[in-house]
């Protein structure tokens, strides 16, 4: 009973959340609802038992990505531009209906929360939890599946982050070295 | 926010806080919830609050992007090795059965190792991704 209160109250914050990020125009307010929105999902999943994920959503969707589009944000204005064509609403609305239509369709098939004959956790889940004590003798399975037997995937992943981190640089990183550079050379040129 | 008093004796003894408790996360993922990637977010907020509350200079002096750079791929490097290794070791890559000399003994510590190398790699990719945003805007 908890639950169903619990999770219908984070859903309406969710919802409302997500409207307002839709609504409003001040990009510093859409930010810090960007992380409402992020600590609104790690509540779900903590719900759901998932701490692991939850702890993920918290540290990286609420606090780091926050951090990172506040840095974006003071090299761009803060406020979103003012659309300036005016278009009908109705294509879009028969879409977003028609899609939330079949989405919803959709979720009757769907087996109920946690079901233990749902196609979930008959296929692979039941190997993994009986085999991950006697083979590897941790007892977070999420940890022995992400670094163990789904090592490959973890293996990408981290790839993946690199592969940003180079990405970054290569963008954006190496022209405020030649910019300082020039401001040097300028203020050696004034003096 | 360099001259906010309370902001500075604050954040100076919530950073070590921050760096026990995503050092608890990296070494007690097999166990409780975490892991590489939580703990070096965590430890990536601990130095970005540093260089939000003293600045970015200071942050720098701290962790020189050069040594960011040679960490982000160490990180990998730590990863992909422990691969290579269990493949001199005769077993498959990333079969960390055979890295010790019991399964249970060589799967925890080929756990350890990776989960160390994600650890560092996304901790030192975040202070990048940070430190190269917060450094555009830097007069």
């Amino acid at each position: 009973m908890i639950d169903i209160i619990i999770n219908v109250t984070l859903l309406t914050f969710l919802v409302i959340t997500a409207v307002a990020i839709v609504r409003i125009t001040n990009l510093f307010a859409i930010i810090m609802l960007f992380s409402m929105f992020s600590f609104l999902s790690a509540g779900l999943f903590i719900v759901m038992d998932a701490v692991d994920v939850a702890f993920t959503e918290a540290a990286v969707g609420a606090g780091i990505s926050t951090v990172l589009m506040l840095a974006t944000l003071a090299l761009t204005k803060d406020q979103k531009e003012k659309p300036f064509t005016v278009h009908r609403p109705w294509l879009p609305l028969t879409v977003v209906i028609v899609t939330g239509t079949a989405l919803v369709y959709g979720t009757w098939d769907i087996a109920p929360f946690g079901a233990p004959d749902a196609p979930a956790q008959t296929h692979v889940a039941p190997d993994y939890l009986k085999r991950s004590i006697p083979e590897t003798g941790i007892p977070n399975v999420v940890t022995s599946v992400l670094a163990s037997y789904r090592g490959f995937d973890t293996l990408g992943e981290v790839t993946v982050v690199f592969t940003a981190g180079i990405a970054v640089m290569l963008l954006i990183g190496s022209r405020r070295k030649s910019t300082n550079l020039k401001q040097r050379k300028g203020a050696q040129d004034d003096t | 926010m360099t001259h906010n008093l309370i902001l500075r004796v604050v954040s100076k003894t919530l950073i070590p806080l921050i760096i026990l408790f995503a050092l608890y996360v990296q070494f007690h993922g097999d166990f409780g919830p975490g892991g590489g990637f939580q703990a070096g977010v965590i430890m990536s907020a601990a130095i970005i609050l540093y260089a939000l509350v003293f600045g970015l200079d200071a942050a720098e002096k701290v962790i020189p992007p050069p040594l960011l750079r040679i960490l982000a791929s160490l990180g990998v490097v730590i990863y992909a090795g422990v691969g290579v290794v269990s493949l001199f070791f005769g077993g498959n890559y990333l079969n960390y059965s055979v890295l010790a000399e019991s399964q249970v003994a060589g799967q925890h510590l080929g756990i350890l190792l990776v989960e160390l190398g994600v650890g560092i790699t996304v901790f030192s990719v975040m202070l990048i991704i940070y430190f190269t945003f917060a450094g555009r805007s830097r007069p």
